[in-house]
Protein backbone atom coordinates (compact mmCIF):
# COMPACT_ATOMS: atom_id res chain seq x y z
CA UNK A 1 0.00 0.00 0.00
CA UNK A 2 3.09 2.55 -0.27
CA UNK A 3 2.26 3.78 -3.31
CA UNK A 4 0.84 6.62 -3.87
CA UNK A 5 -2.27 7.38 -5.64
CA UNK A 6 -0.58 9.77 -7.95
CA UNK A 7 0.84 6.91 -9.36
CA UNK A 8 -2.24 4.95 -10.62
CA UNK A 9 -1.88 4.41 -14.11
CA UNK A 10 0.34 6.64 -16.54
CA UNK A 11 0.47 5.95 -20.04
CA UNK A 12 -2.27 6.87 -22.21
CA UNK A 13 -3.00 6.62 -25.66
CA UNK A 14 -5.86 8.47 -27.99
CA UNK A 15 -9.16 6.99 -27.73
CA UNK A 16 -10.01 7.26 -31.20
CA UNK A 17 -7.39 4.68 -31.62
CA UNK A 18 -9.33 2.83 -29.44
CA UNK A 19 -12.86 3.17 -31.02
CA UNK A 20 -11.56 2.48 -34.64
CA UNK A 21 -9.25 -0.26 -33.94
CA UNK A 22 -12.58 -2.07 -32.15
CA UNK A 23 -14.59 -1.16 -35.10
CA UNK A 24 -12.51 -2.02 -37.59
CA UNK A 25 -12.09 -5.97 -35.20
CA UNK A 26 -15.73 -5.94 -35.35
CA UNK A 27 -16.71 -5.00 -38.81
CA UNK A 28 -13.98 -7.51 -39.78
CA UNK A 29 -15.53 -10.39 -37.49
CA UNK A 30 -19.07 -9.69 -39.20
CA UNK A 31 -17.59 -10.24 -42.31
CA UNK A 32 -15.94 -13.61 -41.00
CA UNK A 33 -18.72 -14.93 -39.04
CA UNK A 34 -22.07 -13.14 -40.77
CA UNK A 35 -24.25 -13.80 -37.62
CA UNK A 36 -24.41 -11.36 -35.49
CA UNK A 37 -25.21 -13.48 -32.33
CA UNK A 38 -22.20 -15.25 -33.03
CA UNK A 39 -20.54 -12.24 -33.01
CA UNK A 40 -21.33 -10.58 -29.96
CA UNK A 41 -20.62 -14.20 -28.44
CA UNK A 42 -17.60 -13.83 -29.74
CA UNK A 43 -16.53 -10.26 -28.64
CA UNK A 44 -17.61 -11.48 -24.91
CA UNK A 45 -14.77 -14.27 -25.00
CA UNK A 46 -12.19 -11.68 -26.27
CA UNK A 47 -13.58 -9.55 -23.65
CA UNK A 48 -13.20 -12.73 -21.21
CA UNK A 49 -9.32 -13.07 -22.56
CA UNK A 50 -8.27 -9.26 -21.84
CA UNK A 51 -10.67 -9.64 -18.33
CA UNK A 52 -8.25 -12.31 -17.05
CA UNK A 53 -5.29 -10.13 -17.85
CA UNK A 54 -6.33 -6.62 -17.19
CA UNK A 55 -7.12 -7.57 -13.43
CA UNK A 56 -3.30 -7.96 -12.77
CA UNK A 57 -2.54 -4.78 -13.99
CA UNK A 58 -5.49 -3.32 -12.26
CA UNK A 59 -4.07 -4.97 -8.80
CA UNK A 60 -0.33 -4.25 -9.24
CA UNK A 61 -1.20 -0.39 -10.14
CA UNK A 62 -3.70 0.29 -7.52
CA UNK A 63 -2.29 -2.10 -4.81
CA UNK A 64 -5.73 -2.70 -3.87
CA UNK A 65 -6.45 -5.36 -1.26
CA UNK A 66 -9.55 -7.75 -0.73
CA UNK A 67 -13.02 -6.62 -1.40
CA UNK A 68 -15.23 -6.96 1.75
CA UNK A 69 -18.50 -7.44 -0.09
CA UNK A 70 -20.00 -6.94 -3.30
CA UNK A 71 -20.69 -3.30 -2.99
CA UNK A 72 -17.14 -2.81 -2.83
CA UNK A 73 -16.12 -4.91 -5.77
CA UNK A 74 -18.88 -2.71 -7.48
CA UNK A 75 -16.47 0.38 -6.45
CA UNK A 76 -13.17 -0.81 -7.39
CA UNK A 77 -14.83 -1.93 -11.02
CA UNK A 78 -16.14 1.48 -11.13
CA UNK A 79 -12.66 2.59 -10.48
CA UNK A 80 -11.61 0.16 -13.10
CA UNK A 81 -13.85 1.76 -15.76
CA UNK A 82 -12.22 5.07 -15.35
CA UNK A 83 -8.54 3.78 -15.21
CA UNK A 84 -8.82 2.06 -18.36
CA UNK A 85 -11.55 3.21 -20.45
CA UNK A 86 -11.67 7.03 -18.90
CA UNK A 87 -15.26 7.20 -18.08
CA UNK A 88 -17.18 6.46 -15.01
CA UNK A 89 -20.33 4.73 -14.40
CA UNK A 90 -22.57 5.41 -12.14
CA UNK A 91 -23.57 1.68 -10.07
CA UNK A 92 -26.92 1.71 -9.82
CA UNK A 93 -30.30 -0.55 -9.75
CA UNK A 94 -29.09 -3.06 -6.96
CA UNK A 95 -31.55 -5.73 -6.32
CA UNK A 96 -33.00 -6.60 -3.39
CA UNK A 97 -31.37 -9.41 -2.57
CA UNK A 98 -27.92 -7.61 -3.46
CA UNK A 99 -26.07 -10.06 -5.69
CA UNK A 100 -27.37 -8.14 -8.96
CA UNK A 101 -26.53 -4.46 -9.75
CA UNK A 102 -25.75 -2.33 -12.87
CA UNK A 103 -23.37 0.05 -14.44
CA UNK A 104 -24.51 3.14 -15.93
CA UNK A 105 -22.47 4.61 -18.29
CA UNK A 106 -23.27 8.01 -19.79
CA UNK A 107 -20.98 7.68 -22.42
CA UNK A 108 -18.72 5.13 -23.85
CA UNK A 109 -15.52 5.57 -25.89
CA UNK A 110 -15.90 2.47 -27.71
CA UNK A 111 -19.29 3.52 -29.04
CA UNK A 112 -18.31 7.14 -30.04
CA UNK A 113 -18.71 7.74 -34.48
CA UNK A 114 -20.18 4.27 -34.37
CA UNK A 115 -24.06 3.86 -35.83
CA UNK A 116 -25.63 0.44 -35.93
CA UNK A 117 -27.05 -0.53 -39.62
CA UNK A 118 -30.47 -1.50 -39.45
CA UNK A 119 -29.82 -5.24 -39.90
CA UNK A 120 -27.48 -5.48 -37.05
CA UNK A 121 -29.83 -4.27 -34.51
CA UNK A 122 -29.31 -7.59 -32.21
CA UNK A 123 -25.42 -7.30 -32.17
CA UNK A 124 -24.19 -6.54 -28.63
CA UNK A 125 -21.11 -4.21 -29.98
CA UNK A 126 -20.41 -3.50 -26.66
CA UNK A 127 -20.08 -7.08 -25.05
CA UNK A 128 -16.55 -7.01 -24.88
CA UNK A 129 -17.07 -5.38 -21.71
CA UNK A 130 -19.10 -7.69 -20.01
CA UNK A 131 -16.82 -10.37 -21.27
CA UNK A 132 -14.16 -8.15 -19.48
CA UNK A 133 -16.24 -8.08 -16.24
CA UNK A 134 -16.57 -12.11 -16.16
CA UNK A 135 -13.11 -12.71 -16.86
CA UNK A 136 -11.31 -9.82 -14.32
CA UNK A 137 -13.55 -11.00 -11.68
CA UNK A 138 -13.30 -14.84 -12.17
CA UNK A 139 -9.34 -14.32 -11.46
CA UNK A 140 -10.35 -12.62 -8.19
CA UNK A 141 -12.54 -15.67 -7.62
CA UNK A 142 -16.01 -14.18 -8.25
CA UNK A 143 -18.29 -16.19 -10.76
CA UNK A 144 -20.20 -13.56 -12.09
CA UNK A 145 -22.82 -13.23 -15.37
CA UNK A 146 -23.12 -10.11 -17.21
CA UNK A 147 -24.95 -8.70 -19.79
CA UNK A 148 -26.15 -5.79 -21.51
CA UNK A 149 -29.86 -3.75 -20.49
CA UNK A 150 -29.82 -0.64 -22.25
CA UNK A 151 -27.74 0.16 -25.20
CA UNK A 152 -26.91 3.85 -26.66
CA UNK A 153 -26.39 2.62 -30.18
CA UNK A 154 -30.24 1.15 -30.12
CA UNK A 155 -31.72 4.81 -28.92
CA UNK A 156 -31.14 4.17 -24.96
CA UNK A 157 -30.41 7.35 -23.46
CA UNK A 158 -27.43 5.18 -21.82
CA UNK A 159 -25.72 2.24 -21.64
CA UNK A 160 -26.51 -0.12 -18.63
CA UNK A 161 -24.54 -3.08 -18.06
CA UNK A 162 -25.97 -5.59 -15.77
CA UNK A 163 -23.89 -7.76 -12.98
CA UNK A 164 -25.07 -10.95 -10.91
CA UNK A 165 -23.31 -12.44 -8.82
CA UNK A 166 -23.28 -16.29 -8.83
CA UNK A 167 -21.23 -17.45 -6.62
CA UNK A 168 -17.44 -17.42 -5.15
CA UNK A 169 -15.03 -19.72 -6.70
CA UNK A 170 -12.74 -21.76 -4.25
CA UNK A 171 -9.01 -22.21 -5.12
CA UNK A 172 -8.78 -24.61 -8.19
CA UNK A 173 -5.46 -26.30 -9.27
CA UNK A 174 -3.62 -24.59 -11.98
CA UNK A 175 -4.31 -26.16 -15.15
CA UNK A 176 -2.18 -29.06 -16.28
CA UNK A 177 -0.87 -30.27 -12.61
CA UNK A 178 -3.66 -32.02 -11.85
CA UNK B 1 -42.49 -3.96 -39.58
CA UNK B 2 -42.39 -0.36 -39.03
CA UNK B 3 -39.51 2.03 -39.30
CA UNK B 4 -40.25 3.71 -36.07
CA UNK B 5 -37.59 2.34 -34.23
CA UNK B 6 -34.94 4.00 -35.68
CA UNK B 7 -33.48 6.58 -33.19
CA UNK B 8 -34.43 10.04 -33.29
CA UNK B 9 -30.77 11.61 -33.67
CA UNK B 10 -28.46 9.67 -35.82
CA UNK B 11 -24.69 10.00 -35.56
CA UNK B 12 -24.43 12.99 -38.16
CA UNK B 13 -26.37 14.98 -35.93
CA UNK B 14 -24.05 15.15 -32.88
CA UNK B 15 -21.39 17.62 -32.90
CA UNK B 16 -17.59 16.12 -34.04
CA UNK B 17 -15.82 15.85 -31.06
CA UNK B 18 -12.41 17.00 -30.39
CA UNK B 19 -10.81 13.88 -29.75
CA UNK B 20 -9.24 14.72 -27.06
CA UNK B 21 -10.59 11.58 -25.26
CA UNK B 22 -7.82 9.00 -23.76
CA UNK B 23 -7.72 5.16 -22.70
CA UNK B 24 -5.42 3.59 -20.65
CA UNK B 25 -2.38 2.28 -22.66
CA UNK B 26 -2.91 -0.82 -20.99
CA UNK B 27 -6.66 -1.44 -22.88
CA UNK B 28 -5.09 -0.56 -25.75
CA UNK B 29 -2.57 -3.03 -25.83
CA UNK B 30 -4.74 -5.64 -24.68
CA UNK B 31 -7.60 -4.85 -27.24
CA UNK B 32 -4.59 -4.85 -29.88
CA UNK B 33 -3.64 -8.12 -28.62
CA UNK B 34 -6.41 -9.79 -29.11
CA UNK B 35 -6.79 -8.38 -32.54
CA UNK B 36 -3.57 -10.04 -33.67
CA UNK B 37 -4.72 -13.49 -31.86
CA UNK B 38 -8.41 -13.30 -33.30
CA UNK B 39 -6.43 -12.81 -36.72
CA UNK B 40 -3.78 -15.46 -36.26
CA UNK B 41 -6.78 -17.78 -35.57
CA UNK B 42 -8.32 -17.08 -38.87
CA UNK B 43 -5.18 -17.57 -41.02
CA UNK B 44 -2.50 -20.08 -41.48
CA UNK B 45 0.63 -18.80 -42.87
CA UNK B 46 2.31 -15.32 -42.11
CA UNK B 47 1.97 -13.89 -44.61
CA UNK B 48 -1.79 -14.16 -44.30
CA UNK B 49 -2.09 -13.00 -40.91
CA UNK B 50 -0.19 -10.12 -42.23
CA UNK B 51 -2.58 -9.33 -44.98
CA UNK B 52 -5.57 -9.48 -42.19
CA UNK B 53 -3.85 -7.09 -40.15
CA UNK B 54 -2.77 -4.66 -42.97
CA UNK B 55 -6.15 -5.31 -44.03
CA UNK B 56 -8.04 -3.99 -40.32
CA UNK B 57 -5.77 -1.06 -40.32
CA UNK B 58 -7.04 -0.19 -44.15
CA UNK B 59 -10.58 -0.09 -42.67
CA UNK B 60 -9.24 1.92 -39.41
CA UNK B 61 -7.17 4.85 -42.01
CA UNK B 62 -10.49 5.23 -44.27
CA UNK B 63 -12.27 6.17 -41.56
CA UNK B 64 -9.32 8.94 -40.09
CA UNK B 65 -9.17 10.57 -43.57
CA UNK B 66 -12.59 12.68 -43.12
CA UNK B 67 -12.41 13.17 -39.46
CA UNK B 68 -8.53 14.45 -39.21
CA UNK B 69 -9.07 16.39 -42.54
CA UNK B 70 -12.37 17.96 -41.02
CA UNK B 71 -10.99 18.37 -37.92
CA UNK B 72 -7.28 19.77 -38.11
CA UNK B 73 -7.23 20.85 -41.90
CA UNK B 74 -10.66 22.81 -41.76
CA UNK B 75 -11.77 19.93 -44.45
CA UNK B 76 -9.22 21.02 -47.30
CA UNK B 77 -7.42 18.18 -48.30
CA UNK B 78 -3.62 17.95 -49.80
CA UNK B 79 -2.44 18.02 -53.33
CA UNK B 80 0.58 17.76 -53.25
CA UNK B 81 2.89 14.23 -52.50
CA UNK B 82 5.22 15.77 -50.00
CA UNK B 83 2.81 17.90 -48.34
CA UNK B 84 0.53 14.08 -47.98
CA UNK B 85 3.37 12.76 -46.39
CA UNK B 86 4.22 15.20 -43.79
CA UNK B 87 0.81 15.56 -43.14
CA UNK B 88 0.67 11.55 -41.84
CA UNK B 89 4.31 12.15 -40.35
CA UNK B 90 3.18 14.92 -38.08
CA UNK B 91 -0.70 15.70 -37.82
CA UNK B 92 -1.76 12.06 -38.05
CA UNK B 93 0.79 10.66 -36.11
CA UNK B 94 0.72 13.19 -33.23
CA UNK B 95 -3.25 12.43 -33.25
CA UNK B 96 -3.01 8.96 -32.91
CA UNK B 97 -0.13 8.10 -31.33
CA UNK B 98 0.69 11.61 -29.69
CA UNK B 99 3.75 11.87 -31.21
CA UNK B 100 5.58 12.41 -34.46
CA UNK B 101 6.95 9.59 -36.87
CA UNK B 102 10.75 9.86 -36.23
CA UNK B 103 11.94 10.04 -39.27
CA UNK B 104 11.01 10.68 -43.19
CA UNK B 105 12.75 9.87 -46.03
CA UNK B 106 13.12 9.16 -49.92
CA UNK B 107 14.85 6.27 -51.56
CA UNK B 108 17.88 6.88 -53.15
CA UNK B 109 17.26 4.45 -55.53
CA UNK B 110 13.53 4.68 -56.68
CA UNK B 111 12.14 7.78 -56.85
CA UNK B 112 8.74 6.67 -56.31
CA UNK B 113 9.98 5.16 -53.11
CA UNK B 114 9.93 6.75 -49.45
CA UNK B 115 10.81 5.81 -46.07
CA UNK B 116 8.89 6.29 -42.54
CA UNK B 117 11.14 5.38 -40.07
CA UNK B 118 9.30 5.01 -35.70
CA UNK B 119 11.79 3.15 -33.65
CA UNK B 120 9.23 1.72 -31.57
CA UNK B 121 5.44 1.73 -32.75
CA UNK B 122 2.93 1.56 -30.26
CA UNK B 123 1.53 -1.13 -31.03
CA UNK B 124 4.88 -3.65 -31.05
CA UNK B 125 5.36 -2.47 -27.41
CA UNK B 126 3.93 -5.32 -25.85
CA UNK B 127 4.68 -7.45 -28.34
CA UNK B 128 7.47 -10.37 -28.72
CA UNK B 129 7.54 -12.09 -31.76
CA UNK B 130 8.40 -16.06 -31.50
CA UNK B 131 11.36 -17.00 -33.57
CA UNK B 132 9.63 -19.27 -35.90
CA UNK B 133 7.62 -16.01 -37.06
CA UNK B 134 10.99 -13.42 -37.30
CA UNK B 135 9.67 -11.67 -40.78
CA UNK B 136 5.94 -10.98 -38.88
CA UNK B 137 5.45 -7.02 -37.67
CA UNK B 138 2.44 -6.28 -36.06
CA UNK B 139 3.08 -3.05 -37.20
CA UNK B 140 0.99 -4.15 -40.41
CA UNK B 141 -1.51 -2.56 -38.74
CA UNK B 142 0.00 0.72 -39.12
CA UNK B 143 1.12 0.69 -42.57
CA UNK B 144 -2.32 -0.66 -43.51
CA UNK B 145 -3.64 2.58 -41.66
CA UNK B 146 -0.68 4.93 -44.07
CA UNK B 147 -1.89 3.03 -47.07
CA UNK B 148 -5.46 3.75 -46.80
CA UNK B 149 -4.62 6.98 -46.06
CA UNK B 150 -2.89 8.04 -49.28
CA UNK B 151 -4.76 5.40 -51.16
CA UNK B 152 -8.20 7.15 -50.44
CA UNK B 153 -6.90 10.95 -50.56
CA UNK B 154 -5.22 10.14 -54.35
CA UNK B 155 -2.02 8.78 -53.74
CA UNK B 156 -2.38 5.42 -54.78
CA UNK B 157 0.71 3.51 -52.89
CA UNK B 158 1.14 0.03 -51.40
CA UNK B 159 2.52 0.28 -47.97
CA UNK B 160 4.53 -2.21 -46.21
CA UNK B 161 5.93 -2.38 -42.02
CA UNK B 162 9.89 -3.90 -42.09
CA UNK B 163 12.40 -4.48 -39.04
CA UNK B 164 14.49 -1.79 -39.88
CA UNK B 165 16.27 0.39 -37.45
CA UNK B 166 13.45 -0.35 -35.33
CA UNK B 167 9.97 -0.54 -37.85
CA UNK B 168 10.16 1.34 -41.49
CA UNK B 169 6.74 1.80 -43.41
CA UNK B 170 8.09 1.23 -47.28
CA UNK B 171 5.95 3.68 -49.09
CA UNK B 172 5.54 2.70 -52.91
CA UNK B 173 3.70 5.09 -55.05
CA UNK B 174 2.26 4.67 -58.35
CA UNK B 175 3.90 5.82 -61.32
CA UNK B 176 0.95 7.67 -62.07
CA UNK B 177 0.92 9.74 -58.67
CA UNK B 178 4.98 10.65 -58.84
CA UNK B 179 4.43 11.95 -62.39
CA UNK B 180 1.39 14.10 -61.61
CA UNK B 181 2.84 15.64 -59.01
CA UNK B 182 6.13 16.11 -61.28
CA UNK B 183 3.52 18.01 -63.82
CA UNK B 184 2.33 19.70 -60.48
CA UNK B 185 5.63 21.61 -60.06
CA UNK B 186 6.05 22.21 -63.58
CA UNK B 187 3.72 24.70 -64.07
Amino acid sequence: MSRSSSRIDTKKVNSELVTLTYGALVAQMIKDLDNADDVSKQLERLGYNMGIRIVEDFLSKTGSGRCLDLKDTADKVQMAFKMYLGVQPNVANWSAAGDEFSFILDSNPLTELVELPDDLKNLKYCNIICGVLRGALEMVHLDVQSWIVQDQLKGDSNTEIRLKFIRRLEDSIPAGED
Amino acid sequence: MSLSNRPKTSILDKPLSKGKGEVSLSCFALLFSEVVQYSQNKSSTVPELQNRLHSLGYNVGSKIIDLYFVRERNAKREIKLLNILLFIKSTLWKALFGREAEKLEHSNDDENTYYLMEKEPLVNKFISVPRDKGSLNCAIFIAGIIESVLTGTGFAAKVTAHWHKGTTYMVKFDESVVARDKQLEDK
